[in-house]
């Protein structure tokens, strides 16, 4: 039994053309089941998120396998399959194993190590656990896809730093001033950037906002949104006290906060540390704020350094995320193979052989006086037995294997009778979820 | 017996350290943790050797230098692990612990002999006195640790350099917390500390106060720690004015326990 993985990324298709092969979650179980239908398709997982639609699947047929599950891509969304057909790629045994593996543990995700992807195919999988599409391999290899992620998670610092901007600035105000549930951001002005970053700041556990703006409507429509409080521009340094983290982004020509306002302010709130974020270009906070004790004054570029410097980790700690990953794909290849029918067959029949000869023994070495003859008669009787209690498994097996579901035979198989020691290491395999 | 668990103490304090110093640079959680394990190891066998010392010599074993100093040693390794504990900062023992092997290595140079006890120190206070003042000075001088780190960490925030160590040291908040819980913990204990020894002083010797060098340096140090206590509590001297002032205070708590025994004789020079 072959898995093979049949897809298209942000690496390798725009957005316009992901979004015409992507699937709706709400309708999955229609393509689910026309995908388990195509021929020499057995099992079948959809992974369908923004940035990138993939299809994981078992076949005998490596080659025809992958052919149709292309096809069934534009097929199934009534496209041109020319259209398509540039952008996929498709894998099939280890390297399709390493590619779900890396998927997982976010390594091949436009901002490496984000943590989204991994719920999104855990969500997947469950789509195709509900409507069966998905069986005893692809089970296993979701699961162990999902423990890899977790082992990457837990043993490399991939997903430790932050990569963006706003969420870096939330870093650094915790180096600052600690825990943030205690503390106030005050928005400066309109930005993108700061509005993010303020959600960011409350995501994170910051007590409430102030927002000012030159324009008091446009202020308080923020002030609404982030259910904080607006407060008028010309009263800016009444309230400028309260605030522990200040985001400015105004379009002031010029510089709106000086040291001296800082050092106000400062003094009234008995030198407690002050964190401002000024994105404004020009300027709209005075660089000299930082010489004060107590204020932290970063800008849009210290901002992007600290996200490089991080970018830069990642990677270096993707290559041993990589290593982990190279030992997991041997240890499910292990598992996989076993799933062969003849080599199952022949451990059968040595797992029976086995018994048969050590019974023998036993009955021979304490039977005095047992003619040779005998002992030879005995010996085909036994073997006799064994071949006739053997006949009708082994023939359904190989049967089983011209087509249809064998892997769940050789499973039973393999569990029933515990052949190989290798299949018990699987079994510690967390199933969680 | 003591000795042995002594020198084991020895031996636990030097690879800890040694890991300590190493996790300064590379970041790797299995050091960290693995430091913390031997020191903790450690504080139990330096407490087992102190324990055994005390009950072979019948009085609390802070009598003379070698026993100070480790005695010192333990109660600063003792704060170390309560304050890892309670605030997660690991990386404050990179500059702790070695402060602590220093002392030890300090208190194994002078002989360890265990003497008869000096009639004049035959009492109750002993202990009473010497505990509160060692734990005022172990408390300090994790603040002293504290403050160390916080100006590093200031010193990257404000040059914004924001490598590798410094997205191992805590924040600034967590630094002046710590700093400022040490205080409220040790100030106290050493006003007790410097009270209980006026009343011993009184009764063995006649006379409250008799400035002795320990007495006038302790009165110092006291000082120093209380103008910072009040600054912190009226006008916020805290982050980095609380910083030079806690690393000030321990120099010159490190002078008036070490100093003053060694070089201002006076009453209080146990050698």
């Amino acid at each position: 039994m072959n898995i093979i993985v049949v897809g298209l990324s942000h690496k390798t298709a725009t957005v316009e053309i992901r979004e015409k092969v992507a699937f709706s979650p709400n309708v999955i179980e229609k393509p689910l089941r026309e995908l388990v239908a195509l021929d020499d398709i057995i099992e079948g997982i959809i992974v369908s998120t923004c940035n990138r639609v993939e299809i994981y699947a078992t076949t005998r047929d490596i080659a025809g396998g992958i052919a149709r599950v292309r096809r069934f891509l534009a097929d199934y969304h009534h496209i041109p399959f020319e259209l398509v057909d540039p952008h996929l790629y498709s894998y099939h045994s280890e390297a399709a194993i390493r590619h779900v593996f890396r998927v997982a543990s976010s390594l091949d995700s436009m901002v490496v190590g984000e943590p989204q992807i991994l719920g999104q195919i855990k969500t997947s999988y469950g789509y195709a656990a509900e409507y069966k599409s998905s069986g005893i391999i692809l089970n296993r290899f979701l699961h162990k896809a999902f423990s890899v992620a977790k082992r990457v998670r837990t043993e490399t610092k991939i997903a430790s730093s932050a990569v963006s901007v706003a969420f870096a600035a939330v870093e650094l105000a915790k180096k600052i001033l600690g825990d943030l549930s205690d503390k106030t951001v005050m928005l400066i002005g309109a930005g993108e950037m700061c509005e993010l970053a303020a959600k960011h700041f409350l995501n994170s556990g910051a007590r409430g906002v102030m927002v000012t703006n030159r324009t008091f409507e446009k202020a308080e429509r923020l002030a609404e949104e982030f259910g904080g409080e607006a407060v008028n521009f010309e009263e800016m340094f009444v309230h400028l006290h309260r605030a522990d983290i200040i985001l400015s982004s105004t379009g002031a020509p010029h510089i709106i906060i000086g040291p001296k306002d800082v050092e106000d302010v400062i003094r009234r709130r008995k030198f407690k540390p002050m964190f401002f974020i000024d994105i404004a270009v020009p300027r709209d906070i005075d660089p000299k704020v930082d010489d004060l004790e107590s204020a932290y004054l970063f800008t849009v570029d210290d901002l992007q350094e600290i996200v490089q410097a991080n970018l830069a980790q990642r990677n270096r700690e993707a290559e041993k995320a990589e290593e982990i990953i190279r030992q997991e794909i041997g240890q499910f290849y292990k598992w996989l193979s076993s799933l062969e029918v003849t080599p199952t067959i022949v451990a059968l029949r040595t797992h029976f052989d086995e018994i048969r000869r050590a019974e023998l023994s036993r009955t021979v070495s304490g039977w005095k006086d047992l003619p040779p003859e005998a002992e030879k008669r005995l010996d085909t009787l036994t073997m006799a037995i064994m071949n006739k209690l053997l006949h009708t498994p082994t023939t359904v097996l190989k049967q089983a294997g011209q087509g249809g579901r064998v892997d769940l035979y050789v499973d039973a198989l393999r569990q029933l009778f515990d052949l190989e020691a290798a299949s018990d290491e699987e079994n510690e395999l967390e199933l969680e979820e | 017996m003591s000795q042995i668990f002594f020198y084991i103490t020895l031996a636990l304090y030097s690879c800890s350290t040694l890991l300590y110093l190493v996790y300064l640079i590379r970041t790797t959680p299995v050091i960290a943790l693995w430091a913390n394990r031997l020191v903790m190891s450690g504080f139990i066998a330096h407490l087992l050797s102190t324990i055994h010392r005390f009950s072979s010599a019948g009085h609390i074993p802070i009598t003379n230098m070698h026993e100070s100093l480790s005695f010192f040693s333990l109660t600063i390794v003792g704060a170390f692990l309560f304050f890892e504990r309670k605030y997660r900062v690991t990386i404050l023992g990179s500059f702790v612990i070695p402060l602590a092997l220093l002392l030890i290595i300090a208190s194994s140079a002078y002989p360890s002999a265990i003497h008869e006890l000096n009639p004049a120190l035959r009492s109750n206070w002993l202990w009473f006195h010497t505990i509160m003042a060692f734990i005022s000075y172990a408390t300090f001088t994790i603040a002293f640790g504290a403050a160390v780190i916080y100006l590093i960490q200031q010193h990257f925030l404000k040059k914004k350099r924001f490598g590798a160590l410094f997205q191992k040291l805590p924040s600034l908040n967590t630094l002046d917390d710590i700093n400022y819980r040490c205080l409220t913990v040790g100030f106290p204990l050493l006003t007790v500390a410097i009270i209980s020894g006026a009343i011993w002083a009184e009764k063995a010797w006649g006379t409250y106060w008799s400035w002795d060098p320990k007495e006038t340096w302790s009165l110092i140090t006291w000082f120093i720690y209380a103008a910072l206590l009040h600054g912190r509590m009226t006008t916020g001297w805290r982050g980095k004015r609380a910083a030079i002032l806690s690393i000030a205070g321990f120099l010159i708590m490190l002078f008036t326990f070490i100093g003053v025994n060694l070089w201002l004789p006076g009453l209080h020079s146990y050698k």
